[in-house]
């Protein structure tokens, strides 16, 4: 009960502290702002250990046997292999797990971009036009797309369907920004919600 | 060969291992798939040790120049989080206990810190919708008409607004106004927005971007993008 | 008159901010409720969760952190209940760290509300980095990457989690997203292993994922804060969605005029000169 309200206190005080910033930059926004970035990497190294480290390494080593067990060297070496990049002398030695992080990456990437991607969205673009709408969506992908081929001049035809994907663009843009604020705003929203009710009591 | 043809290597084979694995997912490559992942998985928690070194040493480099009270208080909060994370996994078995001390501070202090941050932007978005959005061309007119729409539609008060719109119809026209108070225009057109137009441009732009990603990735691959071995 | 809208164009911004606060405050301070209309994507999302038998599978996993509390915590809250409430089963993991946490504190508070027990309702895998790797790992055998849960209990000793191996035994994934996870989900899991999703997103994220709806690559989308005020009224139990879309409405409302009065403003500028 007293740590809650201590605790509350003291989200209470770095909230102000943050919003401070709306006056103008002063010591008591900087001082949040590095406690913010001090907790934040200490959380980052328990979470490694914790959820990495620990389990996938040390405890997997621990239980299991034969190669399962001695083969797990090598993501040990590789991990630690990408640590020598605080080291100038040994920094090209990272490269070695940074290629084989980017080439999963890549792998992964390729395969989940068509199929995942391109085919199905393709596909749900490929539709009769029967009505209104069917036919806006085909021509707003289409446009969209031609807007954004910088390979050839846009003249004639060309010309009237970027002009139509600009207005489909901004249309979309406008959406977004509807959105955006929307989230933004709902921020805004939690935290007074949480000085008016858990710290002022007044809600 | 270490420095350049073998980090090569290593992403042409790794890269290609996953695209003959989707195609052929029996063993030996869908084992060794597993494996490969598992290791991903292993050695990303090695890359988030990196950025903790830049920054450490970038604050103690300046606090050894002179004492400097806010890389102080960095270095302070991040050793203190160790101590409480260790010894909330010590005392607690795991330090996400709600109960333990790693706990509290994430409550009063991450929580509050991360949102306040980011709730700062709704004030700067006010103040942006003043001071910046211009209705200058026609296109930022679309851009401003579509976005109004989509603000009202997605809150309540414009179900309020339709009913005023409505009202002012039915006494215009001489509709019934019983036949038109239901109808909630702003959300109406705010969904047909967000279903036909903004989903056909938003799709547009992807497909672009889903090309240009498949033709990097190959790139990486086949080892003509080398920049990720400049250092 | 033309004085006073020039006027009208150059407020300081500590106005504007000090403006935005009170029609923030105001609304919560006189405890407005407002109808919830309920969208389209929302009723789906809902019907999905609601037509699954007792003793189903939801596997949901917390890709927001603190930043995207406000808007994706009460949806969290929401789908929690509504799956307690059908007696299905919750698997929690998440793909961004600092998130973690936001959904242990809701699964624990709306376990307490339907008495649901730890590892026999409901459990907690924790978090491994590279979420891609992840997504297609899991495919195949889900302890290969949560060998045990958040705690290092194995998962084994978890009945309902026995039979769990992989997607095929998970009714529906619920991923609650603030940023690019989303995509990753719908095309490694959705892609690949044909895993029925449903995405909660933050007002941000949430018109990227409308191509993906109208493709049918994922069942449900709530979106930002409004989403998780219709899912509280689907639900039947008001949390703080509700409770934040007047306030919502109101400053969507100031905005609006800030927009008009600044391009007033700027139009007469624009003719004087």
């Amino acid at each position: 009960m007293i740590l809650d309200i201590i605790g509350t206190w003291l989200a209470a005080t770095l909230t102000l502290a943050i919003f401070s910033f709306l006056y103008k930059d002063n010591p008591f926004y900087k001082l949040a702002e590095h406690i913010y970035v001090g907790v934040s990497a200490g959380f980052w190294v328990i979470y490694v250990w914790s959820f990495d480290i620990k389990p996938m390494l040390i405890d997997r080593f621990i239980s299991e046997t034969g190669i399962e067990k001695w083969i797990l060297i090598i993501p040990a070496i590789l991990g630690i292999l990408m640590l020598t990049r605080w080291f100038p002398k040994t920094a090209f030695l990272s490269r070695i797990p940074l290629a084989f992080t980017i080439g999963i990456g890549a792998g992964l990437g390729v395969t989940a971009s068509i199929q995942g991607f391109l085919i199905p969205q393709i596909g749900a673009t490929l539709l009769p036009l029967t009505n209104i709408n069917n036919i806006l969506l085909v021509i707003g992908v289409i446009s969209t797309i031609i807007y954004f081929y910088f390979s050839k001049e846009f003249k004639g035809s060309l010309k009237l369907f970027s002009r139509l994907g600009i207005i489909f663009i901004m249309v979309a843009f406008g959406a977004s920004f509807g959105y955006t604020v929307m989230a933004r705003i709902s921020l805004l929203i939690g935290r007074i919600y949480f000085l008016l009710h858990n710290f002022l009591r007044i809600i | 060969m270490i420095r350049h043809q073998l980090p090569l290597i290593i992403t042409f084979f790794t890269g290609m291992l996953l695209i003959i694995t989707f195609f052929i997912p029996h063993k030996p490559f869908g084992d060794l798939e597993q494996r490969f992942l598992i290791w991903y998985s292993i050695i990303s928690g090695f890359t988030v040790l990196l950025g903790l070194d830049s920054l450490v040493r970038y604050h103690l480099g300046k606090l050894k120049k002179e004492f400097n009270i806010h890389s102080f208080i960095l270095i302070l909060s991040l050793f203190l989080t160790l101590i409480l994370g260790f010894y909330s996994w010590f005392r607690f078995k795991t330090p996400f206990a709600l109960n333990s001390p790693f706990m509290f501070l994430y409550t009063y202090v991450i929580i509050p810190l991360q949102a306040t941050m980011f709730a700062l932007l709704a004030f700067f978005i006010a103040s942006a919708a003043y001071r910046a959005f211009r209705a200058r061309t026609f296109e930022a007119t679309l851009l401003l008409i579509a976005a109004t729409i989509v603000m009202l539609g997605r809150v309540p008060i414009g179900g309020y607004i339709s009913k005023g719109i409505a009202y002012f119809i039915s006494f215009l026209f001489k509709i019934p106004y019983e036949k038109i108070s239901e109808t909630q225009i702003f959300a109406i057109v705010s969904d047909w927005i967000m279903n036909i137009p903004q989903n056909a441009a938003k799709r547009g732009i992807f497909i672009g971007t889903a090309l240009g990603g498949i033709a990097m990735s190959i790139r990486i691959i086949l080892g003509i993008e080398r920049t990720y071995i400049t250092k | 008159m033309r004085e006073f809208l020039t006027k009208l164009a150059t407020i300081d911004r500590r106005i504007i901010y000090l403006l935005t606060f009170l029609v923030v405050c105001l609304p919560m301070l006189f405890k407005m409720i407002m109808p919830i209309r309920i969208s389209e994507e929302v009723k789906r999302a809902f019907k999905e969760i609601d037509n699954l038998k007792p003793g189903s599978i939801v596997m949901i996993s917390i890709d927001y952190d603190a930043a995207s509390e406000p808007e994706l915590q009460p949806m969290l809250i929401a789908i929690l209940r509504h799956c307690f409430s059908k007696d299905i089963k919750v698997i929690l993991l998440g793909q961004w760290a600092l998130g973690l946490p936001l959904g242990e504190m809701a699964l624990n508070q709306v376990a307490k509300e339907y008495n649901k027990k730890y590892g026999e309702d409901y459990v907690n895998l924790g978090y491994r980095p590279g979420y891609t790797a992840l997504m297609v790992g899991i495919g195949k055998e889900l302890r290969d990457f949560f060998p045990t849960d958040y705690k290092g209990i194995p998962i084994d000793s978890f009945p309902f989690m026995r039979k769990v191996r992989n997607y095929q035994q998970i009714d529906i994934l619920v991923g609650l997203e603030a940023g690019a996870t989303g995509d990753a989900w719908v095309q490694f899991a959705g892609a690949r292993f044909n895993q029925k999703i449903i995405l909660g997103t933050t007002g941000v994220v949430a018109p990227d994922m409308f191509p993906y709806l109208q493709a049918k690559q994922i069942v449900g989308l709530i979106g930002g804060l409004q989403g998780a005020a219709e899912y509280e009224t689907l639900v039947k139990k008001a949390g703080s969605a509700i409770l934040g879309m007047p306030a919502q409405s109101f400053v969507h409302l100031l905005i609006i005029i800030f927009i008009i009065v600044g391009n007033i403003g700027y139009f007469i500028l624009r003719r004087k000169k």
